[in-house]
């Protein structure tokens, strides 16, 4: 297996780690599997991490300058490895004025992800720093657990309101509640509320529009059309899982949604032209 | 002892305080007739500095003729008088240090605009003379350059690493973050490689490699940014302290810090490294595919890396992922230990700080003697123990 990629642009690089970023701030650990086309950061759904699952979804040619990589057998053209985000978005962070950035697979003490920039100086020799990340590959019998989720069959799917809007409701409500209820309809409106045994609290929001997902029955299933375009649907999730998915958002989405399967599950897009994130928080009775 | 500081001169020696405190607890004032001299040392001695204020700096220096006078303070009191930046630079007209003998108080007056004076009478303790034993002139590695540069290299390095380690050649000189070996898989491990001419002056006798704890050489850093004025590093074995220096026509500071000493073991292993394990200097332009990871995925055909190496047969077809990637990473590890030769197999090295022998010299009767009457041998405590997490 072997991977090098390079990213020149200084444009291309901001991006990138914001992205990487905004990961870091979703969870400790994940999966990033590398394929010739595209880089997927992928968190599946175990107990450990309160059953969030994520997927990220980024196209390599909007990133690298140059991007070269082997996987583990041509057939099975990916590279699939455990890595901390964090450290990923830690070494990229000092590196933002570098006049070129690469990433490479490495074998040193460990398997690596080394991250080499080359820095300006006055110098005429560059200025080189290198990260070594450690990371783990993961065997191609287990790459079957980090497959794209598919899309649930989803009651309601609706627009998201601004971010940082929901945002500042969600922190409001962090100190009131542990668990926040989400709650939306077919004709655009979407509550976020909490309820104590000492305060009910209820944000409404009207006029978000709903995602028109056609008629495939593979994505939108035949739940929403079978639902009742004025009842609401809703989830009850955990207040901070949804907050560590508003505080990290780093990369300015063109559009953000969430579907919402009744009592089950919470699954929020961010579409950019080349960044997708998909997060889902289960519900909790 | 009677001096007065103005203008500009004031920021400098506020700067000097705030980088002591990062040293100690504890500020130690000695009006010397070369100078006021300022130390601190941390609490396991493992580094020590000391700023050493020529007469020229301050508008008046008198000190007492007749008998030596020293005292320690406690740094935050020192520090809480020099707190203010912005007031330093807009208001601050000068600074008057008197030693008040009826009072036994030391007294710092703030002269500011429009006559406000700001009275700080500060109490004290009578000390010993505080002095670290080092010799920087023999030694042969020496560097000098802007301060800037190790600014911007510190900076590559996240806020709670301890330790950094140095190493040198004829043409670069590497820093890395220092990690144990057991905490190798797991750590990220950052090199930066600087070029000799980054230096004013680069003069690398030994091509060794000595590790010494980051945060001192960010307190030295507080002060010699703010001066812009050249900084210059001396270090020689591991183990013998390093010395950090910043002068000017009227001052004087000097940063010592204690290296981790190796074993003998480690010793050689670190002369080996010099030679071959830093990157070759171009790596960055060296694109040899290559040289890039091969085969490390052995889940499913465990042969063709495990060649050589004795391998403990794998176990049970039952036995997942966790034992099969521990085992195969616990090979990687050891043959890179081979082609390398990585540390001592047997053990962890012998990982202490070694003391900077401080004398504590008692004045009068033993004050002939520059050599310390009583030298401890203290340890750093840091990292030390039970970081088997």
């Amino acid at each position: 297996m072997k991977f090098r990629g390079k990213i020149v642009d200084v444009a291309c690089l901001n991006h990138f780690t914001r992205v990487i970023s905004t990961i870091s701030k979703l969870t400790k650990s994940c999966i990033l599997r590398l394929t010739p086309q595209h880089l997927f950061f992928v968190l599946s759904g175990k107990v450990t991490n309160g059953g969030v699952s994520m997927w990220c979804e980024l196209s390599q040619a909007n990133f690298f300058d140059e991007y070269q990589m082997e996987g583990f057998s041509p057939e099975d053209n990916e590279i699939c490895l455990e890595v901390t985000p964090e450290n990923l978005s830690r070494a990229l962070k000092t590196t933002q004025n570098a006049k070129a950035v690469k990433v490479k697979l490495t074998k040193k003490h460990c398997p690596c992800l080394t991250i080499t920039a080359e820095l300006p100086t006055l110098s005429s020799i560059s200025r080189v720093v290198t990260h070594d990340i450690p990371v783990e590959v993961i065997p191609r019998r287990l790459w079957h657990e980090f497959k794209e989720p598919s899309v649930p069959d989803f009651h309601v799917s609706i627009y998201l309101p601004p971010l940082k809007t929901m945002k500042n409701v969600v922190d409001k409500m962090k100190n009131l509640s542990n668990f926040l209820i989400m709650e939306a309809n077919l004709r655009g409106e979407m509550n976020l509320k909490i309820e104590t045994d000492l305060v009910s609290v209820t944000t409404h929001f009207k006029d978000l529009g709903n995602p028109p997902w056609g008629d495939d029955a593979s994505q939108g299933g035949g739940a929403a059309r079978r639902w009742d375009p004025e009842a609401m649907t809703q989830a009850r999730v955990d207040i901070r899982k949804l907050q560590q998915f508003l505080i990290g958002q780093q990369v300015n989405p063109s559009k953000a949604m969430c579907n919402i399967v009744h009592d089950t599950v919470v699954h929020l897009i961010l579409l950019h032209e080349d960044v997708s994130l998909q997060y889902f928080i289960p519900a909790v009775a | 002892m009677d001096c007065v500081i103005s203008g500009g001169n004031v920021r400098v020696l506020a700067k000097a305080i705030h980088s002591l405190s990062r040293i100690g607890e504890e500020l130690y004032v000695e009006p010397q007739k070369d100078g006021l001299a300022l130390r601190s040392v941390n609490s396991s001695r493992s580094a020590y500095a000391c700023f050493l204020f020529a007469p020229l700096f301050f508008s008046r220096y008198t000190i007492p003729t007749c008998q030596t006078f020293r005292c320690k303070m406690a740094i935050k009191s020192v520090q809480a008088i020099f707190r203010s930046q912005v007031s330093l630079e807009k208001t601050v007209e000068k600074c008057h240090i008197k030693l008040e003998e009826q009072k036994n108080r030391l007294t710092f007056t703030l002269h500011c605009k429009h006559g406000l004076l700001k009275t700080h009478n500060l109490s004290f303790q009578d000390s010993e003379s505080l002095q670290a034993v080092f010799d920087k002139d023999s030694y042969g590695n020496v560097f000098r350059c802007n301060p800037r540069l190790l600014v911007d290299t510190v900076t590559h390095f996240p806020p709670s690493l301890e330790e950094v380690t140095v190493s040198v050649n004829d043409e670069r000189m590497w820093v890395r973050n220092h990690v144990e070996e057991h905490d190798q898989g797991k750590t990220m491990l950052t090199e930066l490689c600087l070029g000799s001419d980054e230096f004013e002056h680069f003069a690398a006798q030994n091509h060794n490699s000595i590790t010494f704890c980051l945060k001192e050489l960010r307190g030295f850093l507080v002060f010699a940014e703010s001066t812009s004025l050249p900084v210059s590093m001396y270090f020689d074995e591991p183990g013998s302290p390093v010395v950090l220096c910043v002068t000017d026509s009227v001052l004087e500071g000097n940063f010592v810090l204690a290296t981790l000493s190796d074993d003998v073991n480690h010793c050689r292993s670190n002369t080996g490294l010099a030679n071959s394990s830093p990157p070759p200097p171009d790596d960055f332009m060296n694109d040899d595919m290559d040289s890039y990871l091969i085969s490390m995925d052995t889940s499913i055909a465990p042969a063709p890396s495990s060649a050589g190496a004795p391998t403990p047969p794998f176990v049970a077809p039952a036995c997942s992922k966790q034992p099969a990637v521990a085992n195969h990473r616990a090979r990687l590890y050891s043959e890179e230990e081979d082609e390398e030769d990585l540390g001592s197999s047997e053990g962890p090295p012998n990982k202490k700080f070694c003391s900077l022998f401080f004398g504590s010299v008692l004045p009068p009767s033993s004050q002939t003697s520059t050599q310390p009457v009583m030298t401890q041998e203290v340890l750093a405590s840091d990292s030390e123990d039970d970081s088997e997490v």
